[in-house]
């Protein structure tokens, strides 16, 4: 049973033609981690926008469907589906800095959330931050919720981002490159933080990331997109076993592999790409005329 | 093989503003602690470490746009260390940068050409346009990307012209801080391709800062590994990866995620 299920998503550029994502169909069951990869401008963010309704008002929704436990969210009215989606999803974002607002101290950023969508009492709402910031292993919980985000390193910034996208409880979490900003030691110990996090929550994972290498951690299924197209959909293993498309292919010839340094690094090969697009113009005429 | 730099016992502070008083000045805070070592000409160097470890500090002592409070560098064998901005101006010319982010280093309003062209007037050069077109050639752009902004670049190309503009003085020396953790990786292996040839076929020796080992596996010769300020490994790549000595580099050799769905992180 799928917990998040996208059929047919197209998206544009409002009042253009310009295509942002292109009937983008993907299935990501409970307590499963699906992996969205692809080179910027992709449309792989775009989709995590699009299912937690926070697409920039600039791009619009043309056809298709997100079904969210259950609700059929596009057919929703917006106060109606902004709710339902605060109650069942969350988000850990990119850049811990900008996510956490400067002025304000920890603590009632963390509460915020679960007092103004689920109406907890304050209170309540503090001892679950304190066990949440715990369960994320910050040590001395008590000091983190009375500090400013800017007394605090990247590594503890994202852990709290992590412990408020948990608060709710949340059924459904979509992690933008969450590590991206951060260096290599301190970007295992976040990933293996969401892992356990998710794995004892049990919560379905979106996971945007450019970084193969991360895919191959903390992902079992993922979609490889090009110009806001599904190119292939599989499981992790067979993606890195037996990749069916060649565009995923050329992808993971591109990737750099420390212990085979000897391999020579290919860019994706403008064979391929004409490939891809010869694809996607193919697909956009069957749907024009389908 | 003479040594193009040879950096002993550097030291460098700055005043940490977020301690200061609101009377006074602030207290200084140790950002390279005692590092030295040599760089042969013809090398590629890596220089690797966490945020904050000083590896983009070293690369701009080394390029002085920050100036050691302690110890020498040596370029070419002629001591830079406390050189006034007058003395360093024949020298800059030697010894060339290329930023992360092509976005904030390449003159919005500029073209592309303009960009190029900009330091080699000012380093007096007779025939620029001639330079300009030759450096677009060398790093695999078409010569009518002259006429064009950098907003109308993807971010590769953008990072190609940040490496025209370097190679177009014919340095001896460039130093690239974090050039390709911005892309994709398909503009990544382009971007690190284009690097090894022109290392080659120019002589360079380049000085590379990454938090990438993987890349750095890729393209360089010798490594330093950077932890707060202190250089905890110096090694030949090879040995570097084959058996880390120092625990730090052990922990970031642990930490990369390599691309293989059965090699499990402990």
């Amino acid at each position: 049973m799928s917990f998040l299920k996208i059929t047919g998503l197209s998206a544009r550029l409002k009042g253009t033609a310009f295509p942002i994502l292109r009937d983008v169909s993907l299935e990501v069951a409970a307590g499963e981690v699906h992996g969205l990869v692809g080179e910027s401008g992709a449309g792989k963010s775009m989709i995590g926008k699009a299912v937690l309704g926070i697409l920039p008002a600039s791009v619009e929704i043309t056809r298709g469907a997100i079904e969210l436990d259950g609700m059929d969210l596009l057919s929703l009215p917006p106060a109606e589906r902004r709710r339902r989606i605060g109650a069942t999803a969350a988000l850990i974002p990119q850049d811990p800095l900008t996510a956490l607002n400067p002025s304000r101290r920890i603590g009632p950023q963390v509460t915020d959330r679960l007092v103004d969508i689920l109406g907890w009492p304050r209170a309540r709402a503090e001892t679950r931050a304190r066990e949440l910031l715990a369960e994320v292993h910050i040590p001395d919980p008590e000091r983190v919720m009375r500090s400013y985000p800017h007394e605090l390193s990247g590594g503890m910034r994202q852990r709290i981002l992590i412990a408020s996208a948990f608060a709710a409880e949340p059924k459904l979490i979509v992690a933008d490159e969450p590590t991206t900003a951060l260096d290599v030691t301190v970007q295992k110990q976040i990933l293996k933080l969401i892992a356990e996090m998710q794995a004892r929550h049990g919560t379905a994972l979106l996971f945007v990331t450019h970084d193969l290498g991360v895919v191959s951690k903390v992902c079992q299924s993922l979609s490889v997109l090009y110009g806001g197209k599904v190119m292939e959909a599989t499981t992790v293993r067979d993606f890195f076993r037996q990749p069916a498309h060649g565009y995923s292919r050329a992808l993971l010839a591109a990737t750099p592999k420390y212990t085979d340094p000897a391999a020579s690094l290919t860019p994706v090969p403008d064979a391929v790409i004409a490939a891809v697009q010869a694809e996607i113009a193919a697909h956009d005429r069957s749907l024009r005329h389908g | 093989m003479a040594d193009l730099y040879s950096v002993e016992n550097l030291h460098l502070s700055l005043p940490d503003l977020t301690k200061k008083p609101l009377l006074g000045s602030a207290p200084r805070i140790e950002i390279l602690k005692d590092v030295s070592f040599a760089l042969p000409k013809g090398e590629i160097l890596g220089i690797v470490g966490g945020s904050g470890s000083g590896k983009s500090t070293l690369g701009r002592a080394m390029v002085r746009l920050l100036e050691p409070t302690g110890g020498k560098v040596l370029f070419g064998g002629q001591d830079i260390t406390h050189l006034d901005e007058a003395a360093l101006r024949p020298l800059r010319r030697r010894f060339q940068m290329i930023f992360q982010d092509p976005m904030s280093s390449l003159n919005p309003r500029h073209r592309v050409g303009q960009i190029i062209a900009a330091p080699l007037a000012l380093h007096g050069f007779a025939d620029v346009p001639a330079r300009v077109t030759e450096a677009l050639d060398h790093v695999g752009l078409p010569r009518h990307f002259a006429a064009r902004y950098p907003h109308e670049l993807s971010g590769g190309q953008r990072q190609r012209v940040g490496i025209a503009r370097a190679i177009a003085l014919r340095p001896e020396f460039i130093l690239a801080d974090e050039i390709v953790s911005g892309l994709d990786v398909s503009s990544q292996a382009q971007v690190l391709n284009l690097l090894e040839g022109l290392v080659k076929e120019l002589g360079l020796t380049l000085a590379f800062i990454s938090h990438d080992l993987s890349v750095i596996r890729r393209l360089c010769s010798r490594v330093l590994v950077l932890y707060r300020g202190a250089i905890v490994e110096n090694a030949a790549t090879a040995d570097l990866f084959a058996a880390p000595k120092a625990a730090y580099t052990r922990e970031l050799l642990d930490a990369i995620p390599l691309p293989d769905p059965d090699q499990l992180w402990a």
